[in-house]
Formats: structure tokens, C-alpha cells, sequence
């Protein structure tokens, strides 16, 4: 599948989702003799991971096991979750992030509270939120700007059907949808523009017809048919696209169909002679994540979007997790690729670890972004479930030390799993998230009021930044490493900030896509971007972007200052990938979007004159095809062109993506 | 075009400019002292990277910049690197200033006495400096004065100071530090030192590019210096250097820094102190080598009156506004950005350019004095005028300059005539007035006769030195009179005959004026606007005809123009006639020179101007850049090599221009 979810998602992404179920499972398991040593380490660490995103275990989960019904027939694996359902608006939003039952709401004090029960942060109320919120924006609780309630099913065009394709896919026993619900869900990913429309209950050109197909012969005989009656397939993963990548061409005449690959969701068979795991390309983040783990594995690729992103997309959009530094990103991670094309299957001979086999045909499939064929089939690389995990925190008198140690820590080759470096604002913004005191914060409180006093002496409040850690592997060498990052921290002012404070850092990645919806109830509309730079660009960067965004917004009449901020999120030997989040309040603006998008299209100008990429794993989709050639010559552009024209001459994977 | 958003579809006249506020005011009412000793809190960039000038050194020298081209160097001549770094770190010693503020206090007191003694007055925009003031808190600020006087940059610091701005640091020429003491203060009140030339030194050029750019990257001090590189001894801005430019623009081309303001400021004089020391350069009387003692036996000139000075602040001009959609910053993704790299053609186009916008933009915030304009109608009556023509003209010269949108310091309450005497008086030693007839003062020689060249010479000194004043106007006129004569030269009316004209006499003319390389179109619908709307000529379809009234206009232009057409008929006379094979080039000038003033004796050229040497090589560089001569190096010496067919035939044009230069 080729997904088009754009793997990581959305600006603001989200990091890791349930992994409730197995942790309940963990508890009421975990005095049980007769699990093997290495499911106990599973265990551990799920419990460790889960414990900062979801609710404590007994608090049980009724609105999934609700929906655990509604979905149809679950596998015989008892630990496994509820799969995607086809019906995904049953679930999640179908004009906002994420799950249906989780949000953030004001309640009628004006707190703010996130519902539901998923998440950690699920039923708290976050006292300081409103107060940042109002006073970052210039936002007034009293100025809302809701959302359509419902979708207007009338709204929705009627499906352009191609009626012979239709009937010899029914009599292929292929499952699929006209339903306006279906096809609606499917026409967009989570551009800002995107969901904006959808508030706004406008809807543009949307897919004719879903399909699911169930295994990869389901997608051979769908791109056959497809190519018979020359109707344009689009890949559908998890939707989690932030590059326009899903929306239909409004110039398209054919039916247009999109290819949901949710539904092909099975881990085929696990070796672990050579640590390598065979499954489907529908399968989403959380899911591979979740059964790999029953088996003592994981797959360690964690990217922000995993609860919904699946593993067709990862391969289709060249994503990166969280985790790179162990793992390494997509790339390092498949070992081998299925795509269907109208051409045929492509696919590899055999297993080998490394080839010197003319250019990879991988690397023409990683960042196709659905405009060749369907990714059905993945094998990839596995590791045993490292036995300890452990966050923690580094806080500097400036981003610029930040920076210099995060180098340092690169250049010494011992990053953490995860090291990410936030700027001063969002450091502001992560404290505005601090949960009403409860047990577990306590603590975290304390520490923090103590840091405060002593060790931030000398420490600006509106210079310092934090960066967040995760470290992961055997205990001993956890620890070990741990000081050795800590005592190059120290050579540029760091001090170690606390567990907590680390954790924290991660939850504000997984909350924020949340958020969004948030601001959007109350004139605020925001999304982030990314890209990869050169270590000796990288402060430079960051500064020029920022400040190249306040000068537009201000340019462009919005009203308010903008929030403005960035993040270093993940080292390489050569350099950094940089991911700015952006937003305002946009109250006095005729058209907000076109504002927003101007702003973003001259950040991303500003980005490419300091020497950054136009993408480190968002991919380019429609919303950054206008700078392709640039970015890889013409003859590049030529070489991709002329690859997709022996591939898909009648442009059946009509998405326009890219190129 | 780069920054055509400065200029394009602006009407002059309408331009608004900022009141003046005198500073010396308060002096005179107040305290120097307190004055000098009072809490100075400037407001500073807000990405200050706080640091001293001794650290500012060490960072310059530890730079990756420096550290490369040290290793170059190194490996070039076969030296260590610890004594090529001892080298720069030497270069960099001799080079750096030592800002400090007693210093400033000390020249605040000493300043405030010597500007009262002066002038009468020091006139400052105020919303300029306000501007100034937001400007310098937001980006890196590089000061841009216009450069007439050793005073500008001891002025320049002295109102900063003032207004409790940030002090700059200034880049000075190397002449100063022969001056025992002196050179030290200047230093220890900001001032840098650079060497003259240093073409070909690698070292010298990295130690002081690093220096420049350390400074304005860490928003250390707003960064001054004289885009014109040295003063003008004429009056007229010179042909902006863009070395310097070009340094500061680099952080924001690499994108090390957001933005760099550019802040041009125009500084004008009254009565400029070095008067009549420029007439004798540019006669060829060497200028006096700086010296202390020279510059106390200079003290006289407290005890004279220099009339009032203005310094405008301009707007602020952004290097990132001017450079967007002209330059692609992107260009230095792929080479790491400490690795010295020549502009390319692009960069260097458009940084030529910027430098040449900004000049105009000195220009057109030069205050012009009332005597300005007499100085003009003067030199076209080398005979001397009746007063009552003097005013009467003086007067219609007025509401020309005015129309062409001169920012004129014009008293608007009194009557002509007082405001011409008071200028006349000022300027006693320049004109006199007897019997009712203004003439310019001529030393005279006792019992000399009048024809010898001791007399011509003390002729051209009052010449040159009202020139100087004339020239400060020429800014406004030079577009509009290049097509005067163009109008009078061409054969028919037709527009594109006459902007064919105009085009040759505006190249010819590229380096005596300020005219923006490749902006021709642009100047010569500028001009033909402003003539339009003074009435002189009148744009039809297809031509351009003078209209009734035009005529005095025209012809005030055209005499505006001459003599720099005859000065550089008569170079071009000079190459052609009198040359031996093989002229040195440093023996042009002197050579030209009495040529010249054999041409004045003989009674054949009434053109004192075109005794000056700064004319003289302008007309030599625009026959270079003509391809008319041409300059053959050999060891140290350059010979001129002539192309006589060339240069007749050059001459031949500029002869056409008026018909009564042709008998030259």
C-alpha cells in the first residue's frame, strides 16, 4: 500500500499510541511463571513506554472494547487489538486528528481538559494551558470558531463510477464502498488547508469508490482491472499525510478510487535466524508495533504518526522514526519490498543484506509517494525488545549550547535512541501542559521547583531550552551511556533536568496534533514542517526561519504575533533534521489560509536558502512539487519522469505526487 | 534593477524629508562637562553576543575563515602556520580598534567646545535618528556617510553619542596612524585601520574581511564607513568603492545573519574646512601628510565661521528587500561557507548597484545652502555679476531646483536679497562685492603680470574651490542637462535620436558622475518627467521638443554640462596632440595639466575647471573604459597606449555637443 500517509504526520505530530491493551495484559500477566524471560522484557518496557502516553492500566477501556465490537471479525490473537476498522470515521475524526473520543476541550471554567481515556494526559484538566494559550495567541475563550458539526452527506459529489470496473471487482469478491462517509474520509491527509475545509464543511473532489483489498493477489487483480478500464487508483495507508499528497487532482476526469490497504494487516511470518519479519504494508505503526512485541520484537521504527501511520507509507513517503539512531530510518530498516505496478510485481530475488546490483530498485520505490504502484509486501528488520529504557533531560542556558552538544554528541557517535532538542518557546509551551497536580506529577513538580531555584540560577528563563532523551538497550549499558552523554552535556553548560521532564518532551509530540483541533475552535490555526541541514547551518537556520515567519505574518496583516519555534529532532553524522511548528491567531483575517500558506511557502524559501532540504521525511506530495527540480536538477526530475512512464504509462496511480 | 523599489515612480518633488534639530543648542546652554561625564545606556541589537574588544580579536584569529586561508598561505609560501598566524595576529593588531568610552567622553567635551567654535549650528534629522535607533535593535546596522571632511566620522560618533546610540566602529584609512596620538585616540574611539590597497594579500584580506563580518554578525557595533573610500575633494560624490560592501553583505548572502540595515547619512557643509586645501590638490599641490603638529597648526581655522552643518539619517535600506528576486542565497549551499569564494557576476552586479542607490541616496539628502546656487550662477560668469542679476537669477535658479525636488535650506522668511548677502559674507574669501558687481576673489600677485602661470593658478584656485559648492547641486541637474545637450546635439527631435545622444554622453560621463550602471531607460525618463514638468521641453508621440519657454532652462543646463565637456575635450586633445609613444601613466596628470594651462594662457580655453586633476582622471578612466586608451602594465610602471583614431573622433562628438568648443 502505498499509503500516502505521510508517515509522520502531521505537523505536530503524534507519537505512539495504545499500547494499553498489551500493558493491560502485562499486569495481569506479569506473575505468571510461564512466560518466557524475554516476553517479561517486553513487558517492562511496554509498561515503561505506554506509562507516559496512556492512562494507567486498571483504568480499563471501555470506549475501545465498544468499538473492538463494532469492528469486524478480530483475528485469533487474543492480544491483538482492534485492527482499522474500514469504517475508520467509526473511530476517528472525520474533520481532526486522531480517535473521536479524544480531545481538548475548555470545560465551562474555562480549564482546559483532554477527554476520553486513551492517552495519559485522558481526563486531566491542564490548568496553565489556557492562560499560554490566550497569551501566546492573543485568543479569547469567547471567540470561537467551531467546526461543522456533521458532515453534510448532500455536499458530497456524487461518485463518477466507472460501472465495468465496478462489476468485475465485485465479481473478483474485492470489498468496497460508494458511501459519501467512505469516500470523504479518504480524499484528504492533515494539511492544514485540508482539515480547515472540512471544518468548514467544503468539499472538494473526492475519491469515486473505496476499495479494500484484503491480501497482495486482492491488489494484483485491483491494479489489472484499474489498467483495463483506465480508472485512477490512489494508495490510502493511514491518512496521516501532511504534503497534499492525498487529495485528488481536481483536473482528474477518470473515476477516481481510492486503494485503502488497512485491511491487509498481517504479520506473514517472523525468522528469527536472520531477525527479519514479513507483513503486510496496511498494517499501521502501533499494530506491528503491538504484535511484534508478543514475540519479544520490535521493529523500533517510531515515527510521530505510528498510532495511525501504516507501513506501506512509511515506504512510500522515505520515513523516519523517532528511534533512527538504533534503528535506523525506512531505509535502513527493509530488507526487502512487493509492489504491484501496472507493469507487474517488482520485487528483489532474494534476502541479501547488501547488493551491488546497479542503482536499488528500492530506492526508486522509498518516496514514490503512491504515484507507481502499491507496496503489499515489506520484510523488516527486527530486534529483540531492548530490556531497559530510560528517559531523561538536559536543560542549557541557550539553544545555541543545545545545539553545540547535540553536535558533539553526534560527531562521538553516541546519541540516545532519541535526543531532541527544544527551543525556548517550546520548552514555554511544554510547562503550559503540565497537568492539574496529580500523583504521579508530584513529584515531577517538586523536582522541578528545586531545579528551579538552584541550578537555574544563571539560567534566563527566556533563553533556556531543554533537550529531551531516551535511552534504550541492556541495563548496564543504558547507564553508561547515559553518563557519557550527560558529561558532554556538562561541557556546554547542560545540567541533567530529570526523568520527568524528558517523558514530557515526548508527550508534547504525540499531544500537539490534538492541539491543533484546540486552536482551531478558537481562531488559532498552526502546522509544522521539517528539514534536514548541515550541522554548521543548522542555528542559523532555525533563527532566519523563525524570524523569516514573524516578519511575513506580520507583512500579511495577522493581527497577532505568531508562535514561531523549532526543534532539533533528530542527528546525523553530517548533520540535523529541524522541524519548526507555526501558528496564529488569525481572528481579522479575510483568508486565513491563503495567509498561512503564503507564510509557510516563504519559510520553506527561507529553509532552501540556508542550505536545508526541501523534506527530511514529510515527503513532497503536491505541496512542495514546485520546488522539485531544484532540488534534484533536471536531469533528476528527468530520471524519475522517465521511471514513471515505463512503469505507469497511463498514469493509473494518478495522484500527481512529486513530480 | 536591484533595489528599484527605492526609486521607481517616484516624483522628487513630493519626497518628504524629515525638521532638523540643531545639537549644539543644548551645548550652548548647558554644561559640556556634565555633558561629557552623563549615563550613556545605548540600546543594543537584540542578538548581541556580549563580548569585549580583546575577545572580539581572538575569535577573528580562531575563526574557521582565518584558520583556512592561514593554512593556505602556509602551504603557498612555505612558511609555518604558528608564523603565518603570528602574521595575521599581527595584521590584526595593527588593523583593530580599542573602543572605549573615556575616549568618547574626552572627544564629547573637547568636540563640544571646537563644533561650538565652528558652526553655528549642527543640524540633525530627529526621526532619522529614532529610525536609527529601532533599526539598530532589530538587525546588524552599517553606516553609510557621505565623506567631504575629515570632521564626518568624529561628527558621526559625536552624534550617536548625543542621542545615546550605539557607537560604531569605523573604518579608517591607515593615513591617520602616522599621526602619533591622534591615531591612537581615533583608535580608542573606534575607528579601524585599513590598509590602502592590498590587492593581492590574501592574509591581509581574510584578517580584514573576519574582522568586519565577526563585528556585524555578533551585533558588536554598527559598522561605519565611507562608500565613496576616500572625501571628495570636489563636492561630488565619488564612484562608490564595494569592497567594504561586500564584505557586510556576505553574512546575509550565507545567511548568518536575518537582515543588515544599511543606513545611507548626508553630510553637508556650509563652508567645508578643507576648502581651499582640495583646490590646490587638485591642482597638483600634494596633499599635506597627516600629522599631529599639522593638525594643531590646522587650529586657526577655530577662530572662522563655517556656517551651520546638517546631517540627515536616512531611511534605513534593507539588504534583504533589496536582494529579493536578485539573489539566489542558495548559491552557497554546496561549498562550506568559511571557504573564501569570489562574488560571482550576479553578487557583484548587484552589490555594485546597492552601492550606487545608496550614493544617490546620500545625494538626495544633501541639504543644499543659497550659496550653492550663487557658486553655480557665478562660475557661468567667470566676469562677475551685478548683484541685482545675481538675486533675480538666484531667485528663478531657486524655484528650478526646487521643481527638481532639491532639499534646499532656503530661509523662507526673509527677502532674497538679505539671504545673498548673508551667503555672499560667509563665503567672503571665495566672492566680493564692489560697485554693485559680484566677483569671484583672486589672490593677487603683487606687480605680477595677470597672464603668468602663477596668476592662472591663483585663478583656478577660486575656481575650483566655488566648483566644489556648484558641484554639490550637480546630483540634481546631471540627468536633465545630459539631455539638454543631448536635444542640442542630436540632428532631429525624434525621442530615440535624442536618448541616443543622451545614452553616449551619459557613459562618457559614467565616471564624473553618479549614474547607476545599466539604468539609462530609467534616468532619461526621469528626466525627461522633470523637465516636463518645469515646462522646458514637452514629450510628444514620437519626440521631445523644447518648449517656448524653455529656452532659458535649457540652456542653464546645458552650461551646467560644460565645462566638463570642454575639460574632457581637452584631454582628449592633449592624447592626441601632444603625446609621445609612451606616456607614464602617474606623468598624465601633471602632463594634462600644463597642457592646459598653456590652453589658458594662450587665451584658447577659458575652462579653469578643466585644470582639475580629479576631471582630468575621469575623462583618462572613461577613455580606458571606452577602450580608447589602454593601460600596458610592465614591471611598476603602467604606459598609455592610445588609440588617436579613438580618441579624435571622441573628441570630434563631444565637440558637436557645443558648437563653440570647436575651434579648440
Amino acid at each position: 500500500m502505498t499509503a500516502r500517509d505521510l508517515t509522520t504526520s502531521h505537523p505536530p505530530s503524534r507519537r505512539r499510541a495504545p499500547l494499553t491493551r498489551a500493558l493491560k495484559r502485562g499486569s495481569g500477566m506479569a506473575s505468571d511463571g510461564h512466560i518466557c524471560e524475554r516476553r517479561r522484557a517486553a513487558e517492562r518496557r511496554l509498561r515503561v513506554i505506554s506509562g507516559h502516553l496512556h492512562q494507567r492500566a486498571q483504568d480499563g477501556h471501555a470506549a475501545v472494547s465498544a468499538q473492538e465490537c463494532k469492528a469486524e471479525a478480530s483475528r485469533a490473537n487474543p492480544a491483538k487489538a482492534a485492527p482499522v476498522p474500514k469504517r475508520r470515521h467509526d473511530i476517528m475524526k472525520w474533520n481532526g486528528w486522531g480517535y473521536s473520543d479524544s480531545r481538548f476541550l475548555f470545560n465551562k471554567k474555562g480549564q482546559a481538559e483532554f477527554t476520553g481515556k486513551r492517552y495519559r494526559l485522558s481526563g486531566l484538566i491542564l490548568p496553565s494551558l489556557k492562560d499560554w494559550f490566550e497569551g501566546t495567541f492573543g485568543a479569547n475563550l469567547q471567540h470561537k470558531s467551531p467546526a461543522t458539526p456533521a458532515l453534510n452527506v448532500s455536499a458530497v459529489p456524487p461518485p463518477n463510477l466507472n460501472e465495468s470496473f465496478v462489476e468485475e471487482l465485485k465479481a473478483a469478491g474485492v470489498a468496497l464502498s460508494q458511501e459519501p462517509e467512505d469516500r470523504v474520509f479518504r480524499s484528504h491527509g492533515h494539511c492544514l488547508h485540508e482539515i480547515f475545509a472540512l471544518r468548514e464543511g467544503r468539499i472538494s473532489r473526492v475519491p469515486d469508490l473505496v476499495v479494500w483489498p484484503s491480501c497482495h493477489n486482492d491488489v494484483v487483480k485491483i491494479v489489472e482491472l484499474a489498467c483495463k478500464h483506465n480508472v485512477c487508483l490512489i494508495p490510502y495507508g493511514g491518512g496521516t499525510s501532511v504534503s497534499s499528497a492525498l487529495e485528488c487532482p481536481p483536473e482528474e476526469t477518470r473515476s477516481i478510487v481510492s486503494l485503502d490497504t488497512s485491511q491487509m494487516n498481517r504479520i506473514l511470518w517472523i525468522d528469527e535466524k536472520n531477525l527479519t519479519a514479513h507483513v503486510e504494508a496496511g498494517i499501521i505503526g502501533q499494530d506491528l508495533e503491538r504484535q511484534l512485541n508478543e514475540s519479544g520484537y520490535c521493529t523500533g521504527h517510531e515515527p510521530d504518526s505510528m498510532e495511525f501511520s501504516s507501513l506501506g507509507g512509511w515506504v512510500a513517503t522515505r520515513a523516519s522514526g523517532m528511534k533512527k539512531n538504533i534503528y535506523g530510518n525506512i531505509e535502513d530498516l527493509v530488507v526487502h519490498i512487493k509492489m504491484v505496478t501496472p507493469r507487474g510485481v517488482i520485487e528483489k530475488s532474494c534476502q541479501g543484506p547488501r547488493m551491488s546490483t546497479g542503482p536499488d530498485i528500492h530506492h526508486f520505490i522509498m518516496g514514490s509517494e503512491g504515484t507507481l504502484g502499491v507496496v503489499t509486501e515489506v520484510t523488516m528488520k527486527i530486534r529483540p525488545v531492548p530490556e531497559y529504557q530510560k528517559y531523561g533531560s538536559i536543560v542549557f542556558p541557550n539553544f545555541q549550547q543545545g545545539v553545540a552538544c547535540l553536535r558533539e554528541v553526534a560527531k562521538q557517535r553516541c546519541a540516545p535512541a532519541s535526543i531532541r532538542l527544544m527551543d525556548n518557546e517550546q520548552f514555554q509551551f511544554g510547562h503550559a501542559l503540565k497537568p492539574q497536580v496529580s500523583s504521579i506529577f508530584t513529584s515531577f513538580l517538586d523536582g522541578l521547583k528545586k531545579f528551579y531555584i538552584t541550578k537555574f540560577k544563571g539560567f534566563d528563563p527566556h533563553h533556556l531550552c531543554v533537550a529531551t532523551l531516551l535511552f534504550e538497550g541492556d541495563r548496564e549499558k543504558v547507564l553508561q551511556h547515559e553518563k557519557q552523554v550527560y558529561d558532554i552535556a556538562a561541557k556546554f553548560g547542560g545540567l541533567a533536568a530529570g526523568e520527568d521532564n524528558g517523558q514530557r518532551g515526548y508527550m508534547l509530540t504525540f499531544v500537539i496534533a490534538y492541539l491543533r483541533d484546540l486552536g482551531m475552535d478558537y481562531y488559532v490555526i498552526g502546522e509544522s514542517f521539517e528539514t534536514s541541514v548541515p550541522w554548521d547551518r543548522v542555528l542559523d537556520l532555525c533563527r532566519n526561519v523563525k524570524e523569516r515567519i514573524v516578519r511575513e505574518c506580520k507583512e500579511r496583516g495577522v493581527q497577532f504575533p505568531p508562535l514561531s519555534t523549532c526543534r532539533v529532532t533528530q542527528t546525523y553524522d553530517a548533520g540535523a533534521c529541524v522541524y519548526f511548528y507555526f501558528a496564529f491567531n488569525y481572528r481579522g483575517l479575510s483568508d486565513p489560509i491563503h495567509v498561512y500558506e503564503n507564510v509557510e511557502h516563504a519559510a520553506r524559501e527561507e529553509i532552501l536558502a540556508n542550505g536545508g532540504s526541501l523534506s527530511h521525511h514529510h515527503g513532497v506530495g503536491k505541496l512542495r512539487k514546485e520546488w522539485m527540480k531544484e532540488a534534484v536538477s533536471t536531469v533528476g526530475l528527468g530520471m524519475l519522469k522517465s521511471v514513471k512512464e515505463y512503469v505507469d504509462p497511463s498514469n493509473i496511480f494518478g495522484n500527481r505526487n512529486l513530480l | 534593477m536591484a533595489s528599484k523599489s527605492l526609486y521607481s515612480g517616484r516624483d522628487p518633488v513630493l519626497k518628504k524629508r524629515d525638521d532638523f534639530e540643531d545639537v549644539l543648542e543644548e551645548r550652548r546652554n548647558s554644561s559640556d562637562l556634565r555633558y561629557a561625564l552623563r549615563c550613556y545606556t545605548p540600546a543594543l541589537y537584540k542578538g548581541l553576543v556580549p563580548c569585549k574588544a580583546s575577545m572580539l580579536k581572538s575569535i577573528v584569529l580562531q575563526s574557521d575563515s582565518l584558520q583556512y586561508v592561514v593554512g593556505q598561505v602556509s602551504a603557498e609560501c612555505g612558511e609555518s602556520r604558528e608564523a603565518v598566524q603570528e602574521e595575521a595576529a599581527l595584521l590584526l593588531e595593527e588593523m583593530a580598534h580599542r573602543l572605549q568610552l573615556g575616549t568618547i567622553r574626552f572627544f564629547a567635551f573637547t568636540l563640544s567646545k571646537a563644533f561650538k567654535a565652528l558652526f553655528r549650528g549642527v543640524c540633525v534629522n530627529e526621526e532619522g535618528i529614532q529610525r536609527l535607533q529601532q533599526a539598530i535593535q532589530e538587525h546588524p546596522v552599517v553606516l553609510l556617510p557621505s565623506h567631504r571632511s575629515y570632521m564626518d566620522f568624529l561628527m558621526m560618533s559625536y552624534i550617536l553619542y548625543t542621542y545615546d546610540l550605539a557607537l560604531p566602529v569605523i573604518a579608517a584609512g591607515m593615513d591617520f596612524i602616522s599621526m602619533k596620538f591622534v591615531g591612537e585616540m581615533l583608535r580608542m574611539s573606534g575607528a579601524f585601520f585599513i590598509r590602502r590597497s592590498f590587492g593581492g594579500d590574501k592574509l591581509y584580506w581574510a584578517v580584514f574581511s573576519e574582522y568586519v563580518k565577526t563585528m556585524l554578525r555578533n551585533g558588536y557595533a554598527p559598522i561605519e564607513f565611507f562608500l565613496e573610500g576616500t572625501r571628495s575633494r570636489t563636492g561630488k560624490s565619488l564612484t562608490p568603492k564595494t569592497g567594504l560592501l561586500n564584505i557586510v553583505m556576505e553574512p546575509f548572502f550565507k545567511g548568518e545573519v536575518f537582515d543588515v540595515n544599511l543606513v545611507p547619512v548626508s553630510i553637508s557643509y556650509e563652508r567645508i574646512l578643507e576648502e581651499s586645501l582640495y583646490a590646490r590638490e587638485l591642482l597638483g599641490v600634494p596633499k599635506p601628510k597627516e600629522s599631529t603638529s599639522g593638525l594643531l597648526k590646522a587650529r586657526r581655522i577655530l577662530s572662522e565661521d563655517y556656517g551651520s552643518m546638517h546631517v540627515y539619517f536616512g531611511h534605513p535600506v534593507s539588504i534583504r528587500s533589496l536582494a529579493q528576486g536578485h539573489i539566489s542565497r542558495s548559491q552557497h549551499n554546496l561549498l562550506p561557507r568559511h571557504i573564501p569564494q569570489k562574488p560571482t557576476a550576479d553578487t557583484q552586479a548587484f552589490v555594485n548597484d546597492t552601492a550606487f542607490r545608496l550614493v544617490r541616496l546620500q545625494e538626495e539628502n544633501m541639504v543644499l545652502k543659497p550659496w550653492v546656487l550663487l557658486a553655480t550662477l557665478l562660475l557661468q560668469n567667470p566676469d562677475g555679476m551685478d548683484l541685482s542679476t545675481l538675486t533675480e537669477q538666484a531667485d528663478w535658479l531657486r524655484r528650478l531646483a526646487l521643481a527638481f525636488g532639491a532639499f534646499l535650506d532656503w530661509p523662507d522668511h526673509e527677502p532674497c536679497s538679505k539671504v545673498i548677502s548673508s551667503s555672499l559674507a560667509l563665503h567672503k574669501n571665495l566672492v566680493c562685492v564692489s560697485g554693485g558687481r559680484v566677483r569671484l576673489v583672486v589672490e593677487e600677485l603683487p606687480g605680477a603680470e595677470s597672464a603668468t602661470e602663477e596668476a592662472g593658478f591663483n585663478r583656478a584656485v577660486s575656481v575650483l574651490s566655488c566648483a566644489s559648492y556648484r558641484n554639490q547641486i550637480l546630483h540634481l541637474f546631471v540627468r536633465p542637462a545630459l539631455i539638454a545637450v543631448a536635444m542640442q546635439t542630436a540632428n532631429c527631435s525624434r525621442k530615440d535620436e535624442v536618448f541616443n545622444c543622451f545614452n553616449f554622453l551619459r557613459n562618457v560621463f559614467s565616471n564624473e558622475f553618479i549614474l547607476c550602471p545599466g539604468a539609462a531607460v530609467q534616468d532619461f525618463e526621469e528626466a525627461c518627467y522633470l523637465l516636463g514638468k518645469c515646462g522646458a521641453v514637452q514629450e510628444l508621440q514620437q519626440d521631445l521638443v523644447m518648449s517656448q519657454s524653455g529656452q532659458t532652462t535649457l540652456a542653464f543646463l546645458c552650461s551646467v554640462l560644460d565645462p566638463f565637456l570642454q575639460g574632457y575635450q581637452v584631454v582628449c586633445r592633449y592624447l592626441c596632440e601632444e603625446l609621445e609613444e609612451n606616456l607614464l601613466e602617474n606623468k598624465f596628470v601633471p602632463a594634462v595639466r600644463s597642457f592646459t594651462l598653456q590652453l589658458i594662457l594662450s587665451g584658447s580655453l577659458k575652462c579653469y575647471e578643466a585644470l582639475s586633476s580629479d576631471l582630468q582622471k575621469n575623462a583618462l578612466a572613461a577613455l580606458i573604459r571606452l577602450k580608447a586608451v589602454r593601460r600596458v602594465k610592465a614591471g611598476d610602471q603602467v604606459t598609455l597606449k592610445v588609440n588617436k583614431i579613438a580618441v579624435n573622433s571622441l573628441e570630434d562628438t563631444l565637440g558637436k555637443t557645443n558648437p563653440c568648443l570647436r575651434r579648440l
